[in-house]
């Protein structure tokens, strides 16, 4: 493991979800399941998070938030789509405000199924983020 | 006069999972008017209603909220069974209400876990969601799921529990009352949360029903207000008593919150050692024709529930009024007048439901 994917940092948000992923997301934090045991952090701040936590469909009214929480974040960064709905709209597909999966604004580089995710998928794929994390900063290395 | 200047809160903010955006006006660090603007997790739900089978619906009903999920599945599956005139066989009813009553303890538990992160108190918050966790084991080993579990059904619930697992659940809740104790103790004794809380965004009874709030928040300004006394499912053969306190700040909401999490212990013991054999559901027949009005009491307060049929498999409208929009208009009275610091602490405080609200 790299430098960085030691103590990385998370940014959640919200693209019209229904808050059960969004629960299991903060459950991750607390004592059962305790993500800080891998040196992962919830900032509620995009300008220091290296990973994007994103639940729900995308709608018209997130989209332009999620864009710019995007490109806040600073490079080398990572998405990772919790839930169903954030994968490819899910339930709320057929739905005439939901545009489908975050891929349809943003880049994302983890999909994690479930309605709702549990939280032992939602580690899974923030370690599998990681991974690419480290990647990420190997190749932004070499170009610089 | 002083300066007045506009400070934008949200739409992401640290302070609450979910997106909601508020245009606070200041003057100088007081806040003199709030405008709240909302559609960030606009789906679309009531509208789907008319291209899914009513009988699918109820999946989608529960995805209306993760947190209040078993609620809104329930009070759909009530208002189309009064449609079709589906008599639920009371074993279903008793299970309906245990889950309903574990999801108030769950969801009043999350609640205070985000009170406590919200006054710095950290290690409330963990203790508070570690006890939440119990909660969340036995909606797993119930039915297996964990938050959305998606139990009810048009005619009944889908899942029974055995004798061993109604004995189990009530050896769970004695060990969590024992737990929750120190807990209460804490919020409520305590000489920073007392400090943080007393006196903060007080609105009067009168204030609160001229602004239709409803839930704890209606039941903290004094008024004894609880639709589960109307006695829908099992709850007629409860004793259902509506928590009250007269105090109307912030602290007078986290006491009723805390003291109903103490009731929901006892109803579920109470609907434990009521419960009938019988089976659990009825087979339907036919379409709903025709409309109804529901109405329960959600961890948040009183929910509204409309159907109409037309005789198709598809229903013609449905219509969710939950307990968060009625809270919205006194939260924006209690912001008037309050501290730049204490307004994230006083939306908490009405525990709002963004996701619910917006549909």
């Amino acid at each position: 493991m790299g430098r960085m994917s030691k103590s990385p940092w998370l940014l959640h948000y919200d693209a019209s979800s229904c808050n059960g992923c969004d629960i299991e997301v903060l459950d991750c934090l607390t004592p059962k399941y305790d993500i800080e045991r891998f040196g992962i952090i919830n900032t509620g701040d995009p300008f220091q998070a290296d990973i994007l936590l994103i639940t729900g469909g995308v709608n018209s009214q997130t989209e332009p938030v999620v864009r710019q929480l995007y490109s806040q974040m600073p490079d080398p960064k990572v998405v990772v789509a919790v839930g169903i709905c954030a994968c490819t709209g899910g339930i709320f597909k057929e739905c005439y405000n939901i545009k489908g999966g975050i891929d349809t604004v943003i880049p994302v580089d983890v999909y994690v199924p479930g309605c709702a995710a549990r939280p032992e998928s939602i580690i899974d794929g923030v370690v599998r983020a990681l991974a690419i994390l480290d990647e990420k900063r190997a190749v932004s290395k070499k170009a610089r | 006069m002083a300066k007045r200047s506009i400070v934008p809160f949200g739409p992401q903010h640290p302070v609450l999972p979910e997106p909601v955006h508020l245009d606070l006006v200041l003057e100088d660090e007081t806040v003199v008017g709030a405008i709240p603007s909302i559609g960030y997790v606009h789906r679309g739900l009531e509208k789907l209603v008319e291209k899914k089978d009513f009988k699918q619906y109820v999946y989608i009903a529960e995805r209306v909220c993760g947190i209040c999920s078993c609620g809104h599945g329930m009070g759909y599956c009530e208002a189309v069974e009064q449609v079709m005139g589906l008599e639920v066989p009371r074993r279903a009813q008793y299970l309906r209400t245990i889950w309903m009553e574990m999801s108030r303890v769950h969801s009043h538990l999350l609640w205070l876990g985000l009170l406590a992160d919200a006054m710095g108190f950290e290690s409330l918050f963990m203790e508070s969601w570690r006890l939440r966790e119990r909660i969340l084991d036995m909606f797993d080993a119930t039915t297996g799921g964990r938050i959305i579990f998606s139990v009810n059904c048009v005619g009944g619930v889908l899942k029974d529990m055995d004798h061993a697992l109604l004995k189990g659940i009530s050896d769970t809740i004695d060990v969590m009352e024992k737990e929750f104790t120190p807990i209460m103790e804490t919020f409520l004794k305590d000489y920073s949360v007392q400090s943080r809380l007393k006196g903060l965004g007080v609105l009067s009874r009168e204030q609160a029903l001229m602004l239709g709030a409803v839930g704890p928040m209606l039941r903290a300004s004094g008024e004894g207000y609880d639709v589960r006394k109307l006695g829908y499912e099992a709850y007629n053969d409860l004793d259902v008593q509506p928590v009250v306190a007269f105090d109307g700040d912030a602290y007078a909401r986290c006491e009723v919150r805390l003291r109903e999490v103490r009731q929901s212990f006892r109803l579920i013991r109470e609907a434990i050692s009521k419960i009938p054999e019988g089976p659990i559901s009825v087979p339907v027949k036919g379409n709903p024709s025709g409309e109804f009005f529901m109405r329960i009491e959600q961890p948040r307060g009183e929910a509204i529930y409309y159907v109409k049929g037309n005789g198709t498999k598809n229903l013609e409208r449905f219509r969710l009024r939950t307990p968060t929009t009625s809270n919205i208009p006194p939260m924006v009275e209690l912001l008037k007048g309050c501290q730049l610091g204490d307004v994230p602490l006083l939306i908490l405080t009405i525990d709002p439901c963004i996701s619910c609200t917006e549909r």
